[in-house]
């Protein structure tokens, strides 16, 4: 092996086409696996996006074909789109993702601002606080959460689809580690220029972190987008339904086994974000990088 | 007008910023009380006593539910997919991603066209997609099945199957966070530097397997741990698929511990007892969540 090893780059010296060959041949091995994956990875799309335009009586043919013989898209999208209200799904998506991320933003932004620059009383328990919230999964506190909501009689209300979520612990800590390397200089400067403390915060530090509140805002919204666990507990009317559970209500509606239309739902559910996602890949990526959690 | 440092104004100065300190994190401080802590307090009350939703009086019960729970065949099945669900996704999910992280890092053109690919998962909301794959997955109507027939290997109930049942969703959770962890592990591949390669090259380790023992395996160590750990948790939560396309079924052989808590609390409103489910859950991943959390606190750097 060794041997073989040391006569390598003398042979490629010598016969360059054969170290061409192999390094073609790698590649196509390389490409080989990776289409492999993607195939994989495309299959559910795939079928999702040619299911929403086949008929229903093309959709589980014996001989499966990619393309429909006949086109039923409008009647597809038409039927998911008059039997359960997607658009409406869409929209609460849209109510709750915001109302949850503004609130987040507004609340973790001065925290993690005090935790790292400021000093005062209380600060090393309120960061042992944050890393003890880290460690705890959303799923722990619900059932609490709930017993509260119903007491209070506000379960079924957009306040409690996002009222367990206005505290993240994770964006506190994420604008703290980013807030951490601001120059102090700049800040001692702008209090010395009579400066309050408010406008630092939003003026001065808040517009240098964007890179961090970006990538927290991507991560705040795929996860807030697609959770299923918390409004399955809180929600029971339709009407209030996010896109996941919203989903979850067509599937096992009655339409549910009119596949063609389920799968028209689907494209609709799922389309916002993948959409986004396709516009700003390098965000979501940069974002994901950054974050790292789910 | 800039004034210097007196020692008048020092004093000011502190008092300003424990004011603007306190008040800043004031509305984050209640927040995380209400939602967070005070809920885990709760928790732990609720695991020892018998309340009910809405009851007036309740008692102390200490440990029954947790040896209840303990005894419980639904409990203990439940435990048992759960591992195994987490023994499948975390080899699998984490190995795969690093090998597309590696074949992807290398190319030049087609880089961004498998990255979109290979993240697409991560994006789509699970639910839209679990129902397709349950589709792909029927058993007689299915795309799948009807290849496997056209290949000669027969129908194969994926999800009606007992023994099938987790495996098969420990795929679908792999297929879910491969782009995910890749994005990570791409990111630690490119932290590390060239000269290293060239370097191994020099001492001999130029085919790719020994390049990837000398150098990237160990390289990549901490960015490994971090997505071992993220995907055990991630693991360890499954709910989504279950929901949608088993039920825990066939016969329980997809119970999982995160849908006990769900049909236990929310379904069945056995709220002291899902409360003690809660903490076993809790107690399963906390050693994962602190490992992420101490992790997390030493690799964020800017």
């Amino acid at each position: 092996m060794s041997q073989l090893d040391q006569i390598a780059p003398v042979v490629r010296t010598i016969t360059p086409l054969s170290f061409r060959l192999r390094r073609l041949t790698s590649l196509a091995l390389v490409h080989t696996v990776l289409m492999a994956g993607a195939v994989f990875m495309l299959l559910p799309f795939v079928f999702m996006v040619v299911s929403s335009i086949k008929p229903p009586g093309e959709i589980f043919e014996a001989t499966f074909r990619l393309w429909p013989r006949n086109f039923y898209g409008l009647q597809n999208f038409e039927s998911a789109l008059t039997t359960a209200p997607l658009l409406r799904f869409l929209l609460n998506g849209l109510i709750v993702c915001g109302g949850i991320l503004v609130v987040q933003l507004l609340v973790a932004i001065p925290c993690a601002y005090a935790l790292a620059k400021l000093q005062f009383p209380g600060r090393p328990l309120l960061f042992a606080l944050v890393l003890l919230g880290l460690c705890i999964p959303v799923q722990v506190p619900s059932l609490p959460l709930y017993i509260a909501f119903a007491q209070l009689g506000i379960l079924n209300t957009y306040l409690s689809l996002m009222l367990p979520f206005f505290l993240s612990v994770f964006a506190i800590f994420l604008f703290r580690q980013f807030f951490k390397s601001y120059p102090d200089e700049i800040i001692h400067a702008a209090r010395l220029d009579g400066v309050s403390e408010f406008e630092i915060v939003w003026r001065i530090v808040v517009p240098s972190a964007w890179p961090a509140i970006a990538a927290f805002s991507i991560f705040s919204i795929v996860a807030h987008w697609n959770d299923l666990y918390w409004p399955l507990i809180v929600v029971s009317d339709t009407k209030l339904a996010t896109p996941p559970l919203g989903m979850m209500y067509f599937a096992d509606s009655e339409i549910g086994s009119n596949y063609g239309a389920l799968s028209a739902g689907a494209v609709i559910i799922t389309a916002p974000l993948v959409i986004a996602f396709l516009i700003a890949r390098r965000r979501f990526i940069a974002g994901i990088t950054m974050t790292g959690i789910k | 007008m800039r004034t210097l440092a007196t020692p008048l104004n020092a004093k000011r100065q502190k008092w300003v910023e424990s004011l603007a300190g306190v008040g800043f994190s004031t509305p984050a401080f209640i927040l995380l009380l209400l939602t967070n802590l005070a809920p885990l307090v709760a928790l732990a009350l609720l695991s020892v006593t018998n309340y009910e939703l809405g009851a007036i009086d309740f008692s102390f019960i200490g440990l029954k539910n947790l040896n209840t729970a303990m005894s419980d065949p639904v409990i203990r099945r439940s435990l048992t997919n759960t591992f195994l669900y987490v023994a499948i996704v975390v080899p699998g999910g984490v190995l795969l991603s690093l090998l597309v992280a590696i074949l992807v890092h290398r190319r030049t053109r087609t880089r961004g066209f498998y990255e979109v690919i290979y993240f697409l998962p991560v994006t789509s909301t699970l639910i839209a997609m679990a129902t397709m794959w349950q589709f792909l997955l029927h058993p007689n109507l299915g795309p799948i099945n009807a290849f496997l027939k056209y290949a000669g290997v027969g129908e194969v109930a994926f999800l009606s199957d007992p023994r099938l049942v987790i495996p098969t969703l420990a795929a679908i959770g792999i297929w879910q966070l491969i782009g995910f962890n890749m994005v990570l592990f791409l990111a630690g591949l490119s932290a590390i530097p060239r000269e290293l390669y060239e370097a191994a090259d020099v001492d001999g380790a130029s085919n790719p397997i020994d390049r990837f023992f000398r150098v990237t395996w160990p390289l990549l160590g901490p960015t490994t741990m971090f997505v071992i750990v993220t995907t055990f948790i991630t693991a360890f939560k499954v709910f989504d698929t279950i929901a949608v396309m088993t039920r825990g079924g066939p016969m329980g052989s997809s119970e999982v511990l995160l849908y006990a808590v769900y049909l236990e609390g929310f379904q069945y409103f056995h709220l002291s007892y899902a409360a003690t489910l809660t903490l076993i859950f809790l107690a399963f991943t906390l050693a994962f969540s602190i490992a992420q959390t101490f992790i997390l606190d030493r690799r964020v750097h800017y």
